[in-house]
Protein backbone atom coordinates (compact mmCIF):
# COMPACT_ATOMS: atom_id res chain seq x y z
CA UNK A 1 0.00 0.00 0.00
CA UNK A 2 0.98 3.57 -0.87
CA UNK A 3 -0.06 5.94 1.86
CA UNK A 4 0.26 9.82 1.58
CA UNK A 5 -0.31 11.40 4.66
CA UNK A 6 -0.64 15.99 4.48
CA UNK A 7 1.62 15.62 0.99
CA UNK A 8 2.51 19.42 0.32
CA UNK A 9 4.68 20.36 -2.17
CA UNK A 10 5.41 24.14 -3.47
CA UNK A 11 7.26 25.47 -6.07
CA UNK A 12 7.91 29.46 -5.72
CA UNK A 13 6.01 29.70 -3.46
CA UNK A 14 3.07 28.10 -4.76
CA UNK A 15 1.56 24.57 -3.69
CA UNK A 16 1.62 22.17 -7.00
CA UNK A 17 0.45 19.68 -4.04
CA UNK A 18 -1.87 20.82 -1.11
CA UNK A 19 -2.29 18.71 1.96
CA UNK A 20 -2.91 15.14 0.06
CA UNK A 21 -3.64 12.80 2.46
CA UNK A 22 -5.21 9.28 0.96
CA UNK A 23 -4.24 5.68 0.84
CA UNK A 24 -3.67 3.68 -2.72
CA UNK A 25 -4.25 -0.27 -1.94
CA UNK A 26 -1.56 -2.67 -2.86
CA UNK A 27 -2.48 -4.90 -6.50
CA UNK A 28 -4.46 -3.08 -9.66
CA UNK A 29 -4.66 -0.94 -11.69
CA UNK A 30 -4.82 2.86 -10.05
CA UNK A 31 -5.53 6.08 -12.52
CA UNK A 32 -4.68 9.28 -11.49
CA UNK A 33 -7.05 11.94 -13.42
CA UNK A 34 -7.25 15.15 -13.57
CA UNK A 35 -7.33 18.36 -15.86
CA UNK A 36 -4.17 19.74 -16.59
CA UNK A 37 -2.12 21.67 -14.17
CA UNK A 38 -4.06 19.20 -11.92
CA UNK A 39 -0.65 18.25 -10.25
CA UNK A 40 -0.90 14.36 -11.33
CA UNK A 41 3.00 13.97 -13.07
CA UNK A 42 3.95 15.94 -10.03
CA UNK A 43 2.54 13.54 -7.21
CA UNK A 44 3.56 10.50 -9.30
CA UNK A 45 7.43 12.45 -8.97
CA UNK A 46 6.77 12.50 -5.19
CA UNK A 47 5.41 9.08 -4.77
CA UNK A 48 8.72 8.00 -6.92
CA UNK A 49 11.06 10.05 -3.98
CA UNK A 50 12.72 12.43 -6.67
CA UNK A 51 10.56 15.39 -5.18
CA UNK A 52 10.91 16.64 -1.98
CA UNK A 53 7.86 17.80 0.14
CA UNK A 54 7.30 20.88 1.91
CA UNK A 55 6.10 18.80 4.46
CA UNK A 56 3.70 15.34 4.74
CA UNK A 57 4.91 11.73 4.48
CA UNK A 58 4.94 9.18 1.35
CA UNK A 59 5.26 5.09 2.64
CA UNK A 60 5.40 2.72 0.08
CA UNK A 61 5.29 -0.83 2.29
CA UNK A 62 5.19 0.99 4.96
CA UNK A 63 8.63 2.87 4.54
CA UNK A 64 9.02 6.36 3.97
CA UNK A 65 10.32 6.78 0.64
CA UNK A 66 12.43 9.46 1.04
CA UNK A 67 14.51 7.87 3.39
CA UNK A 68 15.02 4.92 1.63
CA UNK A 69 18.30 4.56 -0.54
CA UNK A 70 18.29 5.54 -4.06
CA UNK A 71 18.63 1.80 -5.33
CA UNK A 72 16.84 0.43 -2.91
CA UNK A 73 13.73 2.95 -3.86
CA UNK A 74 14.40 1.33 -7.72
CA UNK A 75 13.47 -1.83 -6.90
CA UNK A 76 10.51 -0.86 -5.18
CA UNK A 77 9.03 1.28 -7.79
CA UNK A 78 9.59 1.68 -11.43
CA UNK A 79 8.50 4.89 -12.92
CA UNK A 80 7.85 6.23 -16.53
CA UNK A 81 8.12 9.85 -16.96
CA UNK A 82 6.22 11.63 -19.59
CA UNK A 83 9.14 12.98 -22.07
CA UNK A 84 11.91 9.96 -21.68
CA UNK A 85 13.97 12.25 -24.37
CA UNK A 86 16.55 11.67 -27.05
CA UNK A 87 17.99 8.09 -26.41
CA UNK A 88 20.98 8.72 -28.83
CA UNK A 89 22.17 5.02 -30.33
CA UNK A 90 20.62 3.09 -27.73
CA UNK A 91 19.13 -0.12 -29.48
CA UNK A 92 15.70 -1.47 -27.79
CA UNK A 93 17.26 -4.66 -26.19
CA UNK A 94 19.76 -1.96 -24.50
CA UNK A 95 17.42 0.21 -23.34
CA UNK A 96 15.06 -2.43 -21.96
CA UNK A 97 18.08 -3.42 -20.46
CA UNK A 98 18.38 -0.65 -18.28
CA UNK A 99 15.46 -1.39 -16.40
CA UNK A 100 17.89 -4.06 -14.65
CA UNK A 101 20.25 -1.33 -13.92
CA UNK A 102 19.13 -1.20 -10.31
CA UNK A 103 19.31 -4.95 -9.55
CA UNK A 104 23.10 -5.65 -11.09
CA UNK A 105 24.70 -2.06 -11.33
CA UNK A 106 26.31 -2.25 -14.46
CA UNK A 107 26.99 -6.07 -14.13
CA UNK A 108 24.11 -7.84 -15.41
CA UNK A 109 23.66 -12.04 -14.93
CA UNK A 110 21.95 -14.70 -17.00
CA UNK A 111 19.09 -13.78 -15.02
CA UNK A 112 19.12 -10.35 -15.80
CA UNK A 113 19.32 -11.26 -19.41
CA UNK A 114 16.71 -13.60 -18.79
CA UNK A 115 14.08 -11.05 -17.81
CA UNK A 116 14.87 -8.52 -20.61
CA UNK A 117 14.22 -10.80 -23.27
CA UNK A 118 10.61 -11.81 -21.13
CA UNK A 119 10.22 -7.94 -21.23
CA UNK A 120 10.97 -7.90 -25.08
CA UNK A 121 8.34 -10.56 -26.34
CA UNK A 122 5.80 -9.32 -23.48
CA UNK A 123 5.59 -6.15 -25.21
CA UNK A 124 5.96 -7.23 -28.82
CA UNK A 125 9.33 -5.55 -29.40
CA UNK A 126 11.15 -8.91 -30.77
CA UNK A 127 10.95 -7.65 -34.16
CA UNK A 128 12.78 -4.30 -33.70
CA UNK A 129 14.71 -5.80 -30.85
CA UNK A 130 17.65 -4.56 -32.24
CA UNK A 131 16.44 -1.17 -33.77
CA UNK A 132 18.29 2.23 -33.03
CA UNK A 133 15.29 3.84 -30.49
CA UNK A 134 15.54 6.97 -32.47
CA UNK A 135 14.34 5.25 -35.23
CA UNK A 136 11.29 4.14 -33.61
CA UNK A 137 7.79 5.60 -34.22
CA UNK A 138 6.47 7.43 -30.84
CA UNK A 139 3.96 4.13 -29.76
CA UNK A 140 6.60 2.07 -30.84
CA UNK A 141 8.88 4.12 -28.30
CA UNK A 142 6.26 4.28 -25.58
CA UNK A 143 6.10 0.89 -25.80
CA UNK A 144 9.92 -0.03 -25.66
CA UNK A 145 10.12 2.41 -22.29
CA UNK A 146 6.95 0.21 -20.64
CA UNK A 147 8.66 -3.07 -21.18
CA UNK A 148 11.87 -1.07 -19.68
CA UNK A 149 9.89 -0.16 -16.38
CA UNK A 150 8.37 -4.16 -16.54
CA UNK A 151 12.07 -5.52 -16.75
CA UNK A 152 12.96 -3.32 -13.62
CA UNK A 153 10.75 -5.89 -11.54
CA UNK A 154 9.44 -3.92 -9.08
CA UNK A 155 6.01 -4.44 -6.96
CA UNK A 156 5.01 -1.08 -7.94
CA UNK A 157 5.02 0.79 -11.70
CA UNK A 158 4.15 4.50 -11.85
CA UNK A 159 3.40 5.66 -15.73
CA UNK A 160 3.20 8.86 -16.62
CA UNK A 161 0.48 9.13 -19.31
CA UNK A 162 2.09 5.75 -21.23
CA UNK A 163 -0.63 6.11 -23.43
CA UNK A 164 0.06 9.17 -24.77
CA UNK A 165 1.44 8.44 -28.23
CA UNK A 166 -0.68 5.14 -28.96
CA UNK A 167 -2.98 4.28 -31.60
CA UNK A 168 -5.97 2.01 -30.17
CA UNK A 169 -4.61 -0.62 -31.10
CA UNK A 170 -1.51 -0.25 -28.84
CA UNK A 171 -3.58 1.68 -25.91
CA UNK A 172 -5.96 -1.93 -25.95
CA UNK A 173 -2.15 -3.73 -26.42
CA UNK A 174 -0.57 -2.14 -23.55
CA UNK A 175 -3.49 -2.23 -20.88
CA UNK A 176 -4.51 -5.66 -21.18
CA UNK A 177 -0.75 -6.24 -20.81
CA UNK A 178 -0.65 -3.91 -17.72
CA UNK A 179 -3.84 -5.53 -16.75
CA UNK A 180 -2.26 -9.03 -17.03
CA UNK A 181 0.81 -7.79 -14.55
CA UNK A 182 -1.90 -6.28 -11.69
CA UNK A 183 -5.03 -8.60 -11.97
CA UNK A 184 -7.72 -6.51 -9.85
CA UNK A 185 -7.22 -7.44 -5.98
CA UNK A 186 -7.86 -10.99 -5.20
CA UNK A 187 -7.45 -12.56 -9.36
CA UNK A 188 -3.74 -13.80 -9.68
CA UNK A 189 -1.69 -12.11 -12.24
CA UNK A 190 -0.65 -13.69 -15.61
CA UNK A 191 3.31 -13.79 -15.18
CA UNK A 192 5.65 -15.86 -16.07
CA UNK A 193 7.54 -17.95 -14.16
CA UNK A 194 10.63 -15.98 -13.38
CA UNK A 195 8.58 -12.98 -12.09
CA UNK A 196 5.63 -14.02 -9.67
CA UNK A 197 5.00 -10.83 -7.75
CA UNK A 198 1.59 -9.30 -8.26
CA UNK A 199 2.57 -5.58 -9.88
CA UNK A 200 0.73 -2.90 -8.61
CA UNK A 201 0.07 -0.40 -11.39
CA UNK A 202 -0.23 3.65 -10.92
CA UNK A 203 -1.23 5.83 -13.77
CA UNK A 204 -1.86 9.12 -14.88
CA UNK A 205 -4.32 8.99 -17.64
CA UNK A 206 -5.88 11.48 -19.88
CA UNK A 207 -7.84 8.98 -21.71
CA UNK A 208 -10.53 8.52 -19.92
CA UNK A 209 -12.41 5.94 -22.09
CA UNK A 210 -9.26 3.49 -21.31
CA UNK A 211 -9.36 5.15 -17.35
CA UNK A 212 -12.51 3.84 -16.93
CA UNK A 213 -12.29 0.37 -18.72
CA UNK A 214 -9.30 -0.72 -16.74
CA UNK A 215 -8.99 1.09 -13.35
CA UNK A 216 -9.95 -0.49 -9.99
CA UNK A 217 -9.42 2.89 -8.29
CA UNK A 218 -9.27 6.18 -8.90
CA UNK A 219 -7.56 9.55 -7.67
CA UNK A 220 -9.66 12.25 -8.96
CA UNK A 221 -6.89 15.66 -8.84
CA UNK A 222 -7.65 19.37 -9.51
CA UNK A 223 -5.39 21.72 -8.64
CA UNK A 224 -3.34 19.82 -6.35
CA UNK A 225 -5.83 19.13 -4.12
CA UNK A 226 -7.77 15.89 -4.02
CA UNK A 227 -11.12 15.59 -5.26
CA UNK A 228 -12.04 12.03 -4.61
CA UNK A 229 -10.48 9.11 -4.76
CA UNK A 230 -11.80 4.98 -4.16
CA UNK A 231 -12.82 2.08 -6.19
CA UNK A 232 -14.10 2.49 -9.63
CA UNK A 233 -17.92 2.07 -9.11
CA UNK A 234 -18.51 3.83 -5.99
CA UNK A 235 -16.42 7.23 -7.03
CA UNK A 236 -16.66 7.98 -10.48
CA UNK A 237 -19.99 9.53 -11.68
CA UNK A 238 -20.89 11.95 -14.05
CA UNK A 239 -21.32 14.77 -11.61
CA UNK A 240 -18.04 14.12 -10.11
CA UNK A 241 -15.87 14.21 -13.76
CA UNK A 242 -18.08 17.42 -14.48
CA UNK A 243 -17.06 19.15 -11.63
CA UNK A 244 -13.34 17.41 -12.00
CA UNK A 245 -12.97 18.98 -15.58
CA UNK A 246 -15.18 22.22 -15.58
CA UNK A 247 -17.04 20.90 -18.40
CA UNK A 248 -20.98 18.75 -18.26
CA UNK A 249 -19.58 14.87 -19.04
CA UNK A 250 -21.90 11.60 -18.73
CA UNK A 251 -21.65 7.89 -18.48
CA UNK A 252 -23.33 6.11 -20.50
CA UNK A 253 -24.14 2.08 -20.25
CA UNK A 254 -22.90 0.36 -23.57
CA UNK A 255 -22.88 -3.40 -23.41
CA UNK A 256 -20.57 -4.79 -20.20
CA UNK A 257 -19.08 -1.21 -19.73
CA UNK A 258 -19.71 2.56 -20.29
CA UNK A 259 -18.85 5.33 -22.41
CA UNK A 260 -17.54 8.56 -20.71
CA UNK A 261 -19.22 11.48 -22.96
CA UNK A 262 -19.81 15.30 -23.40
CA UNK A 263 -23.32 16.34 -21.76
CA UNK B 1 31.85 -6.03 -33.34
CA UNK B 2 32.25 -2.43 -31.33
CA UNK B 3 35.11 -4.59 -29.32
CA UNK B 4 36.71 -5.55 -32.60
CA UNK B 5 36.77 -1.84 -34.07
CA UNK B 6 38.26 -0.67 -30.58
CA UNK B 7 41.14 -3.73 -31.09
CA UNK B 8 41.63 -1.87 -35.17
CA UNK B 9 41.91 1.29 -33.66
CA UNK B 10 44.41 0.56 -30.96
CA UNK B 11 46.32 -1.14 -33.98
CA UNK B 12 45.96 1.96 -36.35
CA UNK B 13 47.54 3.67 -32.68
CA UNK B 14 50.56 1.12 -32.63
CA UNK B 15 50.95 1.88 -36.43
CA UNK B 16 51.17 5.64 -35.80
CA UNK B 17 53.62 5.44 -33.06
CA UNK B 18 55.90 3.13 -34.85
CA UNK B 19 56.07 5.23 -37.75
CA UNK B 20 56.56 8.05 -35.29
CA UNK B 21 59.69 6.27 -33.89
CA UNK B 22 61.25 4.79 -36.49
CA UNK B 23 60.77 7.09 -39.75
CA UNK B 24 63.63 8.75 -40.97
CA UNK B 25 65.81 7.24 -37.53
CA UNK B 26 69.34 7.99 -38.03
CA UNK B 27 72.49 7.67 -35.81
CA UNK B 28 72.56 8.61 -32.81
CA UNK B 29 69.05 6.18 -32.55
CA UNK B 30 69.74 5.87 -28.79
CA UNK B 31 69.60 9.78 -28.29
CA UNK B 32 66.75 10.62 -31.06
CA UNK B 33 64.61 7.65 -29.78
CA UNK B 34 64.39 8.90 -26.29
CA UNK B 35 64.01 12.63 -27.84
CA UNK B 36 61.15 11.23 -29.94
CA UNK B 37 59.89 8.94 -26.99
CA UNK B 38 59.07 12.48 -24.90
CA UNK B 39 57.63 14.02 -27.42
CA UNK B 40 55.59 10.78 -28.04
CA UNK B 41 54.20 10.58 -24.31
CA UNK B 42 53.12 13.87 -24.74
CA UNK B 43 51.02 13.57 -27.35
CA UNK B 44 49.49 10.45 -26.65
CA UNK B 45 48.46 11.99 -22.61
CA UNK B 46 47.51 14.93 -24.28
CA UNK B 47 44.93 13.04 -26.68
CA UNK B 48 43.99 10.50 -25.09
CA UNK B 49 43.12 13.18 -22.20
CA UNK B 50 41.25 15.21 -24.50
CA UNK B 51 39.53 12.37 -26.48
CA UNK B 52 38.08 11.04 -23.30
CA UNK B 53 37.45 13.86 -21.36
CA UNK B 54 35.35 15.42 -23.79
CA UNK B 55 33.45 12.10 -24.31
CA UNK B 56 32.42 12.62 -20.91
CA UNK B 57 31.63 16.19 -20.56
CA UNK B 58 29.52 15.53 -23.46
CA UNK B 59 27.72 12.97 -21.86
CA UNK B 60 26.93 14.82 -18.84
CA UNK B 61 26.04 17.97 -20.55
CA UNK B 62 23.55 15.78 -22.70
CA UNK B 63 24.97 17.29 -26.21
CA UNK B 64 27.45 16.32 -28.69
CA UNK B 65 28.69 19.48 -29.91
CA UNK B 66 30.13 20.57 -26.85
CA UNK B 67 33.80 20.42 -25.83
CA UNK B 68 35.55 20.96 -21.94
CA UNK B 69 37.47 23.55 -24.53
CA UNK B 70 34.33 25.63 -24.46
CA UNK B 71 34.01 26.55 -20.91
CA UNK B 72 37.15 28.86 -21.38
CA UNK B 73 39.51 26.56 -20.57
CA UNK B 74 42.04 27.86 -23.19
CA UNK B 75 41.29 31.53 -22.65
CA UNK B 76 41.98 30.69 -18.32
CA UNK B 77 45.54 29.33 -19.61
CA UNK B 78 45.96 32.49 -21.83
CA UNK B 79 45.08 34.81 -19.56
CA UNK B 80 47.68 32.89 -16.24
CA UNK B 81 50.54 33.17 -19.27
CA UNK B 82 50.27 36.52 -19.42
CA UNK B 83 49.18 37.36 -16.08
CA UNK B 84 52.55 35.91 -14.93
CA UNK B 85 54.18 37.80 -18.17
CA UNK B 86 53.03 40.86 -17.03
CA UNK B 87 54.34 40.68 -13.37
CA UNK B 88 57.80 38.59 -14.11
CA UNK B 89 58.93 40.41 -17.17
CA UNK B 90 60.24 38.06 -20.22
CA UNK B 91 63.22 37.69 -18.45
CA UNK B 92 61.31 36.45 -15.32
CA UNK B 93 58.74 34.38 -16.75
CA UNK B 94 61.77 32.29 -18.25
CA UNK B 95 63.54 31.82 -15.27
CA UNK B 96 60.80 30.54 -13.54
CA UNK B 97 61.84 27.11 -12.54
CA UNK B 98 59.02 24.73 -14.38
CA UNK B 99 57.75 22.44 -11.91
CA UNK B 100 56.46 24.78 -9.94
CA UNK B 101 54.92 26.67 -13.00
CA UNK B 102 53.40 23.75 -14.57
CA UNK B 103 51.86 23.07 -11.18
CA UNK B 104 50.98 25.86 -10.32
CA UNK B 105 49.18 26.54 -13.87
CA UNK B 106 47.57 23.27 -13.43
CA UNK B 107 46.51 23.71 -10.08
CA UNK B 108 45.23 26.79 -11.06
CA UNK B 109 42.84 25.15 -13.96
CA UNK B 110 41.51 22.57 -11.83
CA UNK B 111 40.67 24.93 -9.08
CA UNK B 112 38.93 27.32 -11.66
CA UNK B 113 37.14 24.42 -13.10
CA UNK B 114 35.88 23.22 -9.96
CA UNK B 115 35.18 26.74 -8.65
CA UNK B 116 32.76 27.02 -12.26
CA UNK B 117 31.11 23.78 -11.27
CA UNK B 118 30.73 24.32 -7.77
CA UNK B 119 29.03 27.81 -8.19
CA UNK B 120 26.87 26.27 -10.42
CA UNK B 121 26.14 23.24 -8.78
CA UNK B 122 24.88 25.49 -5.37
CA UNK B 123 22.15 26.71 -7.97
CA UNK B 124 20.71 23.62 -9.02
CA UNK B 125 22.46 20.32 -10.11
CA UNK B 126 20.23 20.26 -13.11
CA UNK B 127 20.91 23.17 -15.07
CA UNK B 128 24.40 22.22 -16.46
CA UNK B 129 23.36 24.49 -19.64
CA UNK B 130 23.93 27.29 -16.98
CA UNK B 131 27.26 26.13 -15.81
CA UNK B 132 28.31 25.91 -19.97
CA UNK B 133 26.82 29.52 -20.21
CA UNK B 134 28.79 30.69 -17.50
CA UNK B 135 32.19 29.14 -18.68
CA UNK B 136 31.82 30.75 -21.77
CA UNK B 137 30.97 34.49 -20.30
CA UNK B 138 33.72 33.61 -18.32
CA UNK B 139 36.35 32.88 -20.86
CA UNK B 140 35.18 35.97 -23.06
CA UNK B 141 35.49 38.09 -19.83
CA UNK B 142 39.14 36.48 -19.15
CA UNK B 143 40.14 36.57 -22.94
CA UNK B 144 39.43 40.42 -22.92
CA UNK B 145 41.53 40.53 -19.63
CA UNK B 146 43.99 39.04 -21.42
CA UNK B 147 43.77 41.25 -24.42
CA UNK B 148 44.38 44.18 -22.06
CA UNK B 149 46.98 42.73 -20.14
CA UNK B 150 48.77 41.76 -23.11
CA UNK B 151 48.98 46.04 -24.34
CA UNK B 152 50.61 46.60 -21.63
CA UNK B 153 53.50 43.79 -22.85
CA UNK B 154 56.81 45.35 -24.67
CA UNK B 155 57.21 43.54 -28.17
CA UNK B 156 59.62 40.91 -26.48
CA UNK B 157 57.24 39.44 -23.60
CA UNK B 158 54.73 39.42 -26.27
CA UNK B 159 56.41 37.39 -28.80
CA UNK B 160 57.28 34.93 -25.40
CA UNK B 161 53.31 35.03 -24.53
CA UNK B 162 52.85 33.84 -28.46
CA UNK B 163 54.87 31.19 -28.22
CA UNK B 164 53.69 29.54 -24.73
CA UNK B 165 49.96 30.19 -26.29
CA UNK B 166 49.90 27.76 -28.78
CA UNK B 167 50.65 23.71 -27.53
CA UNK B 168 53.43 22.88 -28.36
CA UNK B 169 54.79 18.88 -27.63
CA UNK B 170 58.27 19.11 -28.66
CA UNK B 171 59.74 21.48 -25.36
CA UNK B 172 57.90 19.37 -22.49
CA UNK B 173 60.36 18.67 -19.54
CA UNK B 174 60.75 15.25 -18.84
CA UNK B 175 59.68 15.61 -14.70
CA UNK B 176 56.78 17.21 -15.88
CA UNK B 177 55.74 14.30 -18.20
CA UNK B 178 56.15 11.90 -15.22
CA UNK B 179 53.58 13.49 -12.76
CA UNK B 180 51.35 14.48 -15.99
CA UNK B 181 51.83 11.30 -17.18
CA UNK B 182 50.56 9.39 -13.35
CA UNK B 183 47.59 11.66 -12.72
CA UNK B 184 46.12 11.40 -16.52
CA UNK B 185 46.61 8.10 -16.05
CA UNK B 186 44.73 7.94 -12.85
CA UNK B 187 42.16 10.26 -13.93
CA UNK B 188 41.20 8.16 -17.19
CA UNK B 189 41.13 5.14 -15.14
CA UNK B 190 38.68 6.50 -12.62
CA UNK B 191 36.81 8.04 -15.87
CA UNK B 192 36.69 4.38 -17.43
CA UNK B 193 35.26 2.57 -13.70
CA UNK B 194 32.31 5.33 -14.41
CA UNK B 195 31.30 4.15 -17.76
CA UNK B 196 28.31 2.15 -16.54
CA UNK B 197 27.25 4.97 -14.43
CA UNK B 198 28.03 7.29 -17.47
CA UNK B 199 25.67 4.46 -19.52
CA UNK B 200 22.40 5.42 -17.93
CA UNK B 201 22.96 9.01 -17.32
CA UNK B 202 22.08 9.21 -21.27
CA UNK B 203 18.42 8.10 -20.15
CA UNK B 204 18.66 12.08 -18.90
CA UNK B 205 18.55 13.16 -14.87
CA UNK B 206 14.82 12.21 -14.20
CA UNK B 207 15.37 8.74 -15.91
CA UNK B 208 18.68 7.65 -14.58
CA UNK B 209 17.49 9.20 -10.71
CA UNK B 210 14.46 6.92 -11.16
CA UNK B 211 16.73 3.64 -11.81
CA UNK B 212 18.73 4.74 -8.63
CA UNK B 213 21.73 6.56 -9.66
CA UNK B 214 23.23 9.58 -8.03
CA UNK B 215 23.18 11.58 -11.10
CA UNK B 216 24.03 14.73 -9.17
CA UNK B 217 27.38 12.97 -7.55
CA UNK B 218 27.99 11.84 -10.76
CA UNK B 219 27.89 14.64 -12.80
CA UNK B 220 30.06 16.33 -9.83
CA UNK B 221 32.35 13.32 -9.89
CA UNK B 222 32.49 13.53 -13.89
CA UNK B 223 33.06 16.88 -14.13
CA UNK B 224 36.19 16.96 -11.88
CA UNK B 225 37.77 14.06 -13.98
CA UNK B 226 36.98 16.35 -17.30
CA UNK B 227 38.79 19.40 -15.17
CA UNK B 228 41.45 17.37 -14.20
CA UNK B 229 42.22 15.75 -17.82
CA UNK B 230 42.17 18.75 -19.26
CA UNK B 231 43.78 21.14 -17.20
CA UNK B 232 46.80 19.05 -16.55
CA UNK B 233 47.15 18.44 -20.54
CA UNK B 234 46.53 22.20 -21.10
CA UNK B 235 49.34 22.61 -18.83
CA UNK B 236 51.61 20.31 -20.16
CA UNK B 237 51.61 21.48 -23.44
CA UNK B 238 49.10 24.20 -24.55
CA UNK B 239 45.39 24.40 -24.80
CA UNK B 240 43.97 22.38 -27.63
CA UNK B 241 40.09 23.14 -27.50
CA UNK B 242 38.69 21.24 -30.55
CA UNK B 243 41.20 18.46 -30.53
CA UNK B 244 38.53 16.41 -28.25
CA UNK B 245 35.72 17.17 -30.18
CA UNK B 246 37.50 15.62 -32.88
CA UNK B 247 38.29 12.64 -31.11
CA UNK B 248 35.16 12.24 -29.45
CA UNK B 249 32.80 12.88 -32.71
CA UNK B 250 35.05 10.18 -34.97
CA UNK B 251 35.23 7.69 -31.88
CA UNK B 252 31.13 8.02 -32.17
CA UNK B 253 31.16 7.44 -36.04
CA UNK B 254 33.65 4.56 -35.52
CA UNK B 255 31.83 2.65 -33.41
CA UNK B 256 28.43 1.54 -33.64
CA UNK B 257 27.64 1.56 -29.84
CA UNK B 258 27.05 4.32 -27.21
CA UNK B 259 28.62 2.27 -24.23
CA UNK B 260 30.89 4.23 -22.43
CA UNK B 261 33.45 1.40 -21.25
CA UNK B 262 34.28 1.59 -25.47
CA UNK B 263 33.37 5.12 -26.54
CA UNK B 264 35.94 6.72 -24.11
CA UNK B 265 39.17 4.23 -24.53
CA UNK B 266 37.78 4.56 -28.50
CA UNK B 267 37.92 8.20 -28.04
CA UNK B 268 41.58 8.49 -26.09
CA UNK B 269 42.82 6.16 -29.14
CA UNK B 270 41.93 8.52 -31.76
CA UNK B 271 43.13 11.58 -30.11
CA UNK B 272 46.34 9.91 -29.39
CA UNK B 273 46.11 8.57 -32.89
CA UNK B 274 45.20 12.12 -34.64
CA UNK B 275 48.59 13.89 -32.58
CA UNK B 276 51.17 11.52 -33.28
CA UNK B 277 50.34 11.08 -37.08
CA UNK B 278 49.57 14.87 -37.39
CA UNK B 279 53.13 15.54 -36.01
CA UNK B 280 54.65 13.04 -38.20
CA UNK B 281 53.44 14.17 -41.26
CA UNK B 282 53.77 17.78 -39.95
CA UNK B 283 57.22 17.50 -38.12
CA UNK B 284 58.73 14.84 -39.78
CA UNK B 285 57.10 14.75 -43.29
CA UNK B 286 56.21 17.88 -44.41
CA UNK B 287 59.29 19.84 -41.38
CA UNK B 288 56.67 21.96 -40.49
CA UNK B 289 57.49 22.92 -36.41
CA UNK B 290 54.79 23.85 -34.07
CA UNK B 291 52.10 23.49 -36.70
CA UNK B 292 50.48 20.42 -35.25
CA UNK B 293 48.48 22.71 -32.53
CA UNK B 294 47.28 25.43 -35.19
CA UNK B 295 46.13 22.40 -37.80
CA UNK B 296 44.09 20.37 -35.01
CA UNK B 297 42.29 23.57 -33.73
CA UNK B 298 41.26 24.51 -37.95
CA UNK B 299 40.07 20.73 -38.49
CA UNK B 300 38.24 20.71 -34.98
CA UNK B 301 37.02 24.07 -35.92
CA UNK B 302 35.41 22.95 -39.46
CA UNK B 303 34.11 19.96 -37.65
CA UNK B 304 32.47 21.94 -34.85
CA UNK B 305 30.78 23.99 -37.80
CA UNK B 306 29.81 21.07 -40.08
CA UNK B 307 28.11 19.48 -36.57
CA UNK B 308 26.34 22.31 -36.22
CA UNK B 309 25.06 23.16 -39.23
CA UNK B 310 24.05 19.48 -40.48
CA UNK B 311 21.74 19.29 -37.69
CA UNK B 312 20.14 20.30 -34.69
CA UNK B 313 21.60 19.96 -31.20
CA UNK B 314 20.79 16.70 -29.78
Amino acid sequence: MIEIDHLTLTRDGLAILDDISLQIPRGGITAIIGPNGAGKSTLLHCLAGLLTPASGQVRVLGRDIHRIAARDRARLLALLTQSPGAMPRLSVRDLVGFGRWPHHRGRPGPEDHAIVAQAIERFDLGAMAARDVETLSGGQKQRAFVAMAYAQTTPWMLLDEPLSALDPKYTRDIMDRLRDLAPPPGRRPVEPATVEETRSVLLVLHDLQSAWRYADWFVCLKDGRVLSHGPRDTTITADLLSELYDTPLRLERAGDTSVILPA
Amino acid sequence: MAERRLIWLAGGLGLAVALFLLWNLRAPMGFILSLRAGTLAALVLVGAASGAATVIFQTLVANRLLTPGIVGFDALFVFLQTALLASLGAAGFAALPTMPRFALEAGCLIAAAMALFGLVFRKGADDIIRMVLTGVILGVLLRGLAGFAQRLLDPSEFAVLQQASIASFNAVPRDHLGIAALALSVALLAAWRLSPRLDVALLGRTKARSLGLDHDRLVLTGLGLVAALVAVSTALVGPVTFLGLLAASLARAALPDSRHALLIPAAAVIGATILVLGQTVFERILGLQSALGMVVEFLGGLLFLALVLRRPAP
